[in-house]
């Protein structure tokens, strides 16, 4: 049986263009980018040249750029660095009820630091409100963190206009972009952050690599300390291999954007109307206008995430129940509890579907089908 | 080309990148889904981990795989720092340790921790005396290092551990991203609770690291996020990274082995060639690391002999990579206590089991004749 797989926002295979990249410095380009001699040296400009092209695909100059292991140690980076550095100006922070644990947990670890935390409830559609943000700073705010787009709905959050509101307050602007990036264009002038998280292996690069963009200017106090690099924001020799698979997957993306919204798109069409044709009875999580391409969350009434995720596994179709990085203990969705409230059944009843490059027409159409028949043997 | 810099990083092993692209391309799930893509990466991050604890002899639950060394030690020196304050601030470490200790040590200082930091001899050696004299009602932490990365002395861990077993509320941290595959270190040892290693050292990636935390201790993680790896180190892990490090784990142990002697060896033709002549003065005390030789030769630029055996297409290093940029002196050196004609012309030789003897001898050849050029220029 061939696994169908939707569970690109949990993690993305690696394109194989990019292993292609990859294999060459791995092979070749082992030196230690502080070294003085030519093998540093050689590493040396692999790094500044991915350095470019990243900066370049949101808006920012090279110096702004620090890499990172991954997108928790970005979100951990934005917001201890953040807190630690600034507190003399305050200790209160504002984020949302629905962020990735990555910026929930370190907000809750802060608080227990003796920082007092905001978190901005959603509406049923995921969003928060601009007013409800506004009401909440205050003077002492010094930063506020809103996830671009959310991992479990895809609800994409208004980034530009919560940029617009904090360009007169002292507070900086953090957005968790890890689901954002490789979807939506991204310019972080435009946009109004100072601070975005990004992660290689959502866009189809390779694990243990992700970015902190951080406008200049601005001082973080380092969560690891002993080296010069990365203009000692982040220490510990560069993972050169990575962050040239890294440079590659954004330079996939930079050609095949648009491409691969239209794509998702169209999936998602697919897939309900298969869904529909089988008479299934589900509702949509989430607003579906303001949501990314690749994700859709559904509730089947009447039925329970792990009986579902172990049909759906059995039957060889690879889904989630949300953040994959509490989905090994099916707990009730913290978004979906935000949106809905915690007895809403959706809570428990609710499957996301996240397409990527690794699909085809066939495999939404057929996977369609065997969720229809799940379902329906689960409700009848 | 002749590459004598393994201890700034060293070129990944053959099976080791055929482990990462294998996995990279047909394991990509994420380990904490559910489905069966998940369930496959779980299952081989298990096997990995198992594979890494069989060959440190210890619990798979005992080991957190990172993303270097450095974030290895921060872990461990503020994991342990910030969980256990309430029952002191005081922490020992040395001056000779790698800036990733002693940074995380000075930003501790900072938040109100007292860091005493152990002076060495001329060999930079810790004296056991002056540790035990240290340690204090208030002491939590002693952080060592097994094998120092610009000198190759061996400071006594086992010695440290003896005496750390003796005191209950005192944790023991090695770094030991010099020794793994090197100098064996016994990890079942009860006084040792905390140990760094990373993979880009053994002929693995950059971007893998190991921590080993006994059970039973305790630490405050770095990062907060997922529940991956027991909440110690959250984040997406690292597989291919990590099946790829436990490989380069597997083979550089295979190597050290048989290959042990083989080392020696080397260093001792460097160490005798190099000798005889009366320009160079031998830093690496003689029952250091095998595969470190540190060098001073007086009057001439550091720089500039790279640079001119780099021409040789032969590469060897200054201090440590990771503050090739600070000024000419190395602080390591100068912590020995050495005069300023040794400190600030410091060079490193570097071994891996890849070395050959006929690339030492023939180092030592162009090695002399670069000094005998630039000594005509210089002139
Ligand atoms: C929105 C969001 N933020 C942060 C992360 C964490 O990224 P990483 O897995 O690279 O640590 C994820 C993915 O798990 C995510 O979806
Ligand atoms: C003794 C020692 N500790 C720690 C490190 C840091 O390891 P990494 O480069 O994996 O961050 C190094 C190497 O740079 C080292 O030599």
């Amino acid at each position: 049986m061939d696994h169908i797989y939707l569970d690109h926002a949990a993690t993305t295979p690696v394109h194989p263009e990019v292993v292609k990249e990859m294999v060459p410095v791995l092979e070749g380009i082992f030196g230690n980018p502080s070294s003085v001699h030519h093998y540093g040296r050689q590493a040396r400009k692999i790094l500044d040249q991915a350095r470019s092209t990243i900066a370049h695909s949101i808006g920012a100059n090279e110096k702004e750029i620090v890499f990172t292991s991954g997108g928790t140690e970005a979100d951990n980076m934005a917001l201890l660095g953040v807190a630690r550095q600034e507190q003399h100006k305050g200790k209160h922070i504002i984020t949302t009820s629905v962020e990735h644990h990555a910026t929930l947990r370190t907000a809750e670890y802060l608080e227990k630091q003796g920082f007092e935390v905001t978190y901005l409830p959603v509406d049923k559609n995921g969003f928060i409100s601009i007013t409800d943000l506004e009401n909440n700073l205050r003077e002492d705010t010094i930063l506020v963190s809103v996830m671009y787009v959310n991992n479990e709905v895809g609800s994409i959050q208004p980034i530009q206009d919560i940029g617009e509101l904090l360009k007169e307050h002292q507070a900086y602007f953090h957005t968790d972009a890890v689901q954002a990036y490789g979807l939506l264009s991204i310019d972080v002038n435009q946009l109004g952050v100072d601070l975005l998280s990004t992660s290689a292996h959502k866009i189809y690069g390779p694990k243990g690599i992700g970015f902190l963009y951080v406008r200049e200017g601005i001082q973080l106090e380092p969560t690891q300390y002993g080296g010069e690099q990365e203009r000692k924001r982040r220490a510990g020799t560069e993972n050169t291999a990575a962050v040239k698979g890294f440079q590659a997957a954004v330079e996939l993306v930079n050609n095949e954007r648009e491409g691969r919204n239209h794509q998702y798109n169209s999936f998602k069409t697919i897939f309900m109307q298969g869904l529909k044709e089988k008479g299934v009875s589900f509702t949509i999580n989430g607003d579906s206008q303001h949501t990314v391409s690749s994700i859709i969350n559904l509730s089947f009434p009447g039925t329970n995430v792990e009986s579902l995720l172990t049909n759906f596994d059995l039957s060889g179709i690879a889904a989630s129940s949300g953040s994959a990085c509490t989905a090994g203990s099916v707990e009730p969705s913290h978004v979906l509890s935000a949106m809905y409230g915690s007895n809403d059944e959706r809570t428990t009843n609710s499957i996301r579907f996240s397409f990527g490059i690794a699909n085809d027409e066939e495999q939404v159409k057929t996977s369609a089908e065997k969720v229809a028949d799940i379902v329906n043997r689960l409700t009848r | 080309m002749i590459y004598l810099d393994n201890s700034a990083t060293t070129s990944p092993y053959p099976e080791v990148l055929e482990s990462f692209r294998k996995v990279s391309e047909s394991y990509y799930g994420n380990p904490s889904s559910i489905h069966q893509f998940g369930g496959e990466a779980e299952k081989l991050l298990h096997k990995a981990t198992k594979q890494a604890a069989n060959l440190l002899k210890v619990d798979s639950s005992e080991l957190i795989f990172t993303s270097g060394g450095t974030e290895s030690n921060n872990l461990a020196i503020k994991g342990i720092a910030l969980q256990h304050q309430n029952r002191g601030r005081h922490i020992i470490t040395t001056q000779i340790e790698h800036p990733s200790v002693l940074e995380a040590c000075q930003a501790l200082e900072s938040h109100g921790f007292d860091v005493t930091y152990l002076s060495v001899d001329a060999e930079g050696k810790i004296d056991m005396e002056q540790l035990k004299n240290e340690i204090r009602d208030d002491t939590i932490l002693i952080s060592v290092m097994h094998v120092n990365n610009e000198l190759g002395t061996i400071q006594p861990i086992k010695q440290i551990a003896d005496i750390v077993i003796k005191h209950p509320k005192l944790f023991f941290h090695v770094d030991h991203v010099q020794g793994l595959g090197k100098i064996s270190l016994d990890f079942t040892h009860p006084g040792i609770h905390l140990c760094s290693m990373s993979s880009h050292k053994i002929h693995g990636l950059k971007g893998t690291g190991l921590l080993y935390i006994q059970s039973g201790t305790t630490l405050s993680p770095l990062l907060h996020g997922g529940g991956q790896q027991s909440s110690t180190r959250p984040g997406t892990e690292n597989l291919a990274g990590i099946v790829a490090m436990v490989k380069a784990m597997r083979l550089t142990f295979e190597k050290q082995k048989h290959g042990y002697g083989h080392l020696i060896k080397l260093s001792d033709i460097i160490r005798n060639l190099l000798q005889k002549d009366d320009r160079i003065m031998i830093n690496t005390p003689r029952d250091g690391a095998p595969h470190i030789l540190n060098i001073s030769v007086p009057k001439f630029k550091p720089e500039v002999v790279i640079h001119a055996l780099g021409k040789k297409n032969i590469f060897i290093s200054t201090k440590s990579a990771c503050s090739s940029k600070h000024s000419d002196e190395s602080a390591v050196l100068a912590a020995c206590g050495l005069g300023m004609e040794r400190t600030h012309y410091g060079l490193r030789i570097s071994l891996s089991y890849q070395n050959t003897e006929e690339e030492v001898r023939q180092f030592c050849k162009e090695f002399k004749e670069v000094l005998d050029e630039l000594n005509e220029v210089m002139r």
